[in-house]
């Protein structure tokens, strides 16, 4: 069997395989790197940072639903500042890929996040939420508006040279046009999809189970529609685009990967096995040299219609 | 951290309870009371997440858990069989501090809350006075699994006083003065919350351990936040708990 190259490239960033933590499932790293080596993964992506920290919502904030679950847990974060201060040094130690997830509720706050972090070498890219569907401002209001993420996606550009990712919203009709507009205002790739909205009731006491009523569903059960979401950008613009949906292990990243997919995110895995990411990465070579691939990349958009 | 375990046996307490014992020599050896452990359930992706136990107690390389049928997951849980394998991560959490001075410790449990505390009593000073306050719905529902010293109440009446535990405690506050207490409570929160004001109010030391719907059980989902006594901020059942001093938190 020959070596396989998993190294993989979204615009300017360079990844040494494809498989990256999805934020929001990895805090800022410390608590899953006792279970896992990450140094080995091609990066991980922080939970959103806001400028100022925030609570988050009340309890309930998860559920588990038919393959999946719902979560609101309202963008939980140590604002900018203590990250920097708390979490970066430590993050230094341990040799990982470090992409930072950016959430705010105005287009100047989006930027003065990415001014204030953006000297901070560790970093390797940003990751833009305009995708939350738990916050009440920012969040969805974005991502459901073209001209918003056209603006912020501008607007960020400016601020870093630092490749800009922006983190699509599913919970639209054509994804492909937020891709578009992500692509015509200097944005170097997409992340897609965040969750989708969802809800559940308790049937005796006819109260919603999460307190924000509402919350992002992931998990198994949105893979076949973030696959179809990857799939529609890929046909239709050209931008590298990084799958995230439902991925539990190595096929299902192969499959995103074909759908179009230059990298995968693994989200709601990580909470059931923290050591999703190197089985996946582990399965993900052994496909290749099995199949003869030796640059993993040629399988991104390899789909036979 | 994730550890393949045997499935030794799976005993019924009484109609609703059940005690899993599991080969799992690193928990084992590395657990120590009030940590908790989260099991995968089913080797399939139903249930998708993990369900979080607390550890009942340890004898060499075994783990027990004791538990009642809630949902889906218990229920599976209660299916298994002496040679079944189960996918076991843990030992998780912040358990019992027994440091302080103290000279008798009151266990204070309602239903299957006593669950943690068989290991805690193990790992007790034998030089300092235990008792035990147990609560739960009628004598049926009692769990006196690993508990002695026990000074029961039951919401029927059917055996031991007539209320709740912690109206026992009220009762027999003459009973318990004049030592320095240290009380451990687990149970339903209502009982928790009745605990807090109870040690409040009478100036006892008390920790509790809480209970929470968790997915990650190692503080990356955020799903199981616990407001702090201060307001304005939350801790997270899993990292910072499960077992809180009782002024720490609002239940």
């Amino acid at each position: 069997m020959s070596e396989v190259d998993l190294s993989v490239s979204i615009g300017n960033l360079k990844l040494k395989n494809p498989v990256l933590l999805a934020s929001g499932t990895v805090g800022y790293g410390n608590e899953i790197s006792e279970f896992t080596d990450l140094s080995r993964l091609g990066g991980i992506v922080t939970k959103s940072l806001s400028l100022k920290p925030r609570q988050g919502n009340p309890p309930q904030r998860i559920v588990e639903t038919a393959s999946g679950m719902l979560n609101a847990i309202g963008l939980a974060n140590i604002g900018v500042e203590a990250f920097i201060k708390e979490k970066i040094p430590f993050l230094k130690g341990l040799n990982a890929i470090l992409i930072c997830n950016i959430a705010a509720s105005s287009v100047e706050e989006y930027v003065e996040c990415v001014k204030i972090l953006n000297g901070e070498e560790l970093i390797q890219a940003f990751e833009i939420n305009v995708s939350c569907p738990n916050v009440k401002e920012g969040g969805l209001e974005f991502g459901n508006d073209l001209r918003a993420v056209a603006d912020i996606t501008g607007r960020v550009r400016e601020s870093t040279d630092k490749p800009v990712i922006i983190k699509l919203s599913p919970n639209v009709s054509r994804i492909s046009q937020f891709a578009q507009a992500v692509k015509d205002n200097g944005g170097d790739a997409v992340s897609a999809i965040n969750t989708l909205v969802g809800t559940a009731f308790d049937i005796n006491t006819r109260r919603p189970k999460i307190k924000n009523i509402t919350g992002g569903l992931s998990g198994p059960a949105i893979k076949p529609v973030a696959l179809a979401k990857v799939f529609e950008i890929k046909r239709e613009v050209e931008i590298p685009i990084i799958g995230i949906g439902g991925i539990s292990d190595w096929k299902d990243a192969a499959e995103f990967m074909i759908a179009g997919a230059s990298a995968v995110q693994i989200g709601t895995v990580n909470f059931i096995n923290p050591n999703a990411g190197i089985e996946i990465i582990d399965g993900l070579k052994t496909f290749c040299s099995q199949n003869s691939i030796i640059n993993i990349s040629d399988l991104t958009g390899s789909y036979q219609i | 951290m994730i550890e393949n375990s045997i499935v030794e046996s799976l005993e019924t307490l009484n109609n609703t309870t059940f005690l899993l014992k599991t080969h799992s020599p690193s928990i084992a050896s590395s657990a120590s009371p009030g940590q908790f452990c989260n099991i995968k359930v089913t080797d399939s992706g139903f249930p998708l997440l993990r369900r979080p136990f607390s550890i009942c107690d340890i004898e060499g390389e075994s783990v027990f858990y004791l538990f009642d049928i809630h949902g889906q997951g218990t229920m599976i849980l209660s299916g298994k069989k002496r040679g079944d394998r189960l996918e076991i991560l843990g030992p998780l959490g912040k358990g019992f501090s027994t440091e302080g001075d103290y000279d008798t410790s009151v266990i204070v449990a309602g239903g299957v809350g006593c669950a943690p505390f068989p290991f805690l009593i193990r790992k007790f000073d034998k030089n300092k006075k235990m008792l035990c306050y147990l609560g739960g719905r009628s004598k049926e529902q009692l769990v006196k699994y690993g508990l002695s010293n026990l000074h029961i109440a039951t919401d029927d009446g059917s055996v031991g006083f007539h209320g709740t535990v912690i109206d026992l405690l009220k009762s027999e506050a003459d009973y318990l003065e004049g030592r320095r207490i240290r009380i451990y409570g687990c149970g339903p929160n209502p009982m928790l919350k009745a605990l807090q004001t109870f040690a409040d109010e009478s100036g006892i030391d008390c920790q509790i351990s809480v209970e929470s719907v968790m997915a990650c059980g190692f503080g990356i989902c955020q799903g199981c936040p616990i407001e702090a006594s201060g307001g304005e901020r939350y801790l997270l059942v899993c990292k910072d708990g499960p077992v809180f001093h009782s002024k720490e938190v609002r239940l």
